[in-house]
């Protein structure tokens, strides 16, 4: 590319610049699944390349004896569902109701939305845990687990900012057909944002998936703990006493990175920087 | 507002006056709105309140609806947050976090994605690999860094006898910077693609400009990029600090709780032994105003001097 006045030579050290830093980024991805696959832990250099007669799923079957994979993903599942749905259903409609809708208020509304993205999480674990696990009861409930989390307010944001973007004259249109709000939201105004829900649902998706702090106070049974929590837990507790570890705890955290992963691969043509610089905060 | 804009639209307004007056135009706006607005009391605003209210008593823990005694004690829990050498050493810990990570961030993620917005050939595979990291879970990338860095682990095979000792995690001078070179890498990702929308804000003429002027690359990347993207490096250097501030999983994980000694401690960390563990929420609510101040001081002093005048 000639015209940002880049020599030949220069392009390619860009390249390959860039290219080491991929793999500084890709590497621990790649240890991560070779480590889980070793049938003993082999640090060495070598080992990071090794034989495939060496390789064994046994670490998986070692990790789930010790937490259910199973329990903890369906855990995990359940958590982010409820977020995302919270967040798709509520989220949309405030994000409608900001952009489309006039009513009193609206604008104290959306300073709140962006006020809330301001307020630390870590001043509020204490009061919500005794709060959301003392006082209301529910400590080892997917409810309790979900309600901090319910209704992502980047999300509204973004939800608003794409609202704003429909042209105002389909509204009017489709009003002076009659229809009502709630006709309007779900047959004009969701299908022409379609690409900005797959945009939030993907961004919303990660935070109660990888979130660990907040499931971890509010979950003690074994049986109600997302994925990251048992695993957590593993790692902190019982790690010491497995045969191979490293093995076993990778083994875990493949199975947690790998939904993840996937599903952004998948999508990443819809995580693209304008969309969630337009609203993101936090 | 809402009633000039009504009226201008040709909306007949005799109808319900009051309660176009109490609602605005729209109330379904109102009922759209509500389960947010009920989300916000009940989860941000109620409990920030609570927060205030519980550091000025020796609040605990109690059964639902049974009646204790939590006395009112005034300012104790601040005198104590600034008299517990274990809160103050996990505030310089955080402080030797933020001198490390937020630097680090900003000039990383402005140098790749500068470089990555350039690029023509496998655009996206280079873009995937850094977001990668910032989309797994901590939890899940500890386990790998924990293999990297122990003892006899990759890195120390590598670095042979350049390896330090004690190792990296177990070292109370290494610990910290090793957690903040953890976070760096893992959340670079959502830096890189805030700075990536930035750029697309930059005019294109700035840089033909700066080339007539006869401006070398380095020349208009500090003339042109660095002060195109100003708005962007202000939230990075905000959202670094408060996720630096909020830091817990990785000290939990990484060091097992904030060691060797103590050396890796964060200040959410302490929140979480004081508070739950040792059953003094009214102590840690203090813990976290302080810090949430803390971090107010450091953000106002960031936008100071890094927002600029404009």
């Amino acid at each position: 590319m000639r015209a940002n006045g880049l020599s030949r030579g220069q392009t390619v050290l860009r390249g390959v610049v860039l290219t080491i830093g991929a793999i500084v980024f890709l590497f621990p991805f790649y240890y991560m699944v070779i480590g889980s696959l070793q049938k003993n832990p082999d640090t060495t250099v070598a080992g990071a390349f090794p034989e495939p007669v060496n390789l064994t799923f046994g670490n998986y079957t070692a990790i789930n004896g010790r937490i259910n994979l199973l329990t903890g993903l369906a855990n995990s599942g359940i958590f982010t569902g409820g977020v995302l749905l919270c967040t798709v259903v509520f989220g949309v409609l405030a994000g409608y109701s900001l952009a489309v809708l006039q009513w009193r208020g609206r604008g104290v509304t959306f300073a709140l939305a962006l006020l809330v993205q301001v307020i630390p999480f870590q001043l509020l674990i204490i009061p919500l845990y005794v709060l959301i696990a003392r006082d209301y009861g529910l400590a080892d409930n997917y409810l309790g687990m979900i309600l901090p989390f319910a209704i992502n307010s980047t999300a509204v944001i973004i939800f608003r900012q794409y609202f704003l973007q429909v042209p105002k004259e389909l509204f009017e249109a489709a009003r002076i057909d009659g229809a009502g709000e709630f006709r309007l939201l779900w047959r004009v105004a969701l299908p022409l944002v379609r690409p900005a829900l797959v945009t939030v649902l993907l961004l919303v998706f990660i935070g109660p998936w990888n979130e660990f702090l907040w499931p971890f106070l509010i979950t003690k049974e074994a049986s109600m703990q997302p994925l990251a929590v048992s695993l957590a837990n593993y790692i902190s507790n019982v790690a010491a006493t497995a045969a191979n570890p490293f093995g076993a705890v990778l083994a875990g955290a493949v199975v947690l990175a790998a939904p993840v992963v996937v599903l952004f691969i998948v999508f990443q043509r819809y995580f693209i920087s304008t969309d969630i610089g337009s609203g993101v905060k936090g | 507002m809402s009633v000039t804009s009504a009226s201008s639209a040709g909306v007949p307004l005799r109808r319900h006056p009051l309660h176009l007056r109490i609602f605005g135009k729209n109330p379904l706006g109102w009922l759209f709105s509500a389960p947010y607005l009920v989300f916000v009391l009940v989860i941000f605003a109620y409990p920030l309140v609570f927060a205030v209210y519980m550091s000025f008593f020796d609040y605990f823990f109690a059964a639902p609806g049974a009646q204790v005694d939590r006395p009112f004690v005034g300012l104790a829990n601040y005198a104590q947050v600034f008299t517990d050498p274990k809160v103050i050493q996990s505030f310089g810990n955080v402080l030797v976090f933020l001198v490390i990570n937020v630097p680090l961030t900003v000039v990383l993620s402005l140098l790749l994605a500068t470089a990555l917005n350039a690029v023509v050939h496998a655009r996206t595979f280079l873009r995937v690999s850094y977001y990668v990291p910032y989309v797994t879970a901590s939890v899940a990338v500890v386990g790998v860094w924990l293999f990297l860095f122990s003892g006899d682990g990759l890195v120390n095979r590598l670095l042979g006898p350049l390896a330090p000792s004690p190792s990296w995690l177990v070292n109370s001078h290494l610990a910290m910077p090793t957690i903040a070179l953890f976070v760096t890498w893992k959340q670079l990702g959502f830096y890189i693609l805030l700075y990536l929308a930035a750029l697309q804000n930059v005019p294109t003429e700035l840089y033909e400009s700066a080339a007539t002027d006869g401006a070398g690359r380095a020349r208009s990347f500090f003339s042109v990029t660095v002060p195109g993207v100003r708005p962007a490096t202000v939230l990075v250097l905000l959202l670094s600090t408060v996720i630096g501030a909020n830091l817990f999983t990785e000290p939990y994980l990484l060091t097992g709780g904030g060691g060797p000694n103590g050396a890796s401690a964060s200040p959410v960390l302490v929140m979480y032994q004081q508070g739950i563990e040792q059953g003094h929420p009214g102590y840690a609510a203090a813990i976290g105003i302080v810090l949430v101040v803390f971090v107010l001081i450091i953000a106002f002093l960031q936008n100071r001097f890094a927002g600029g005048r404009d």
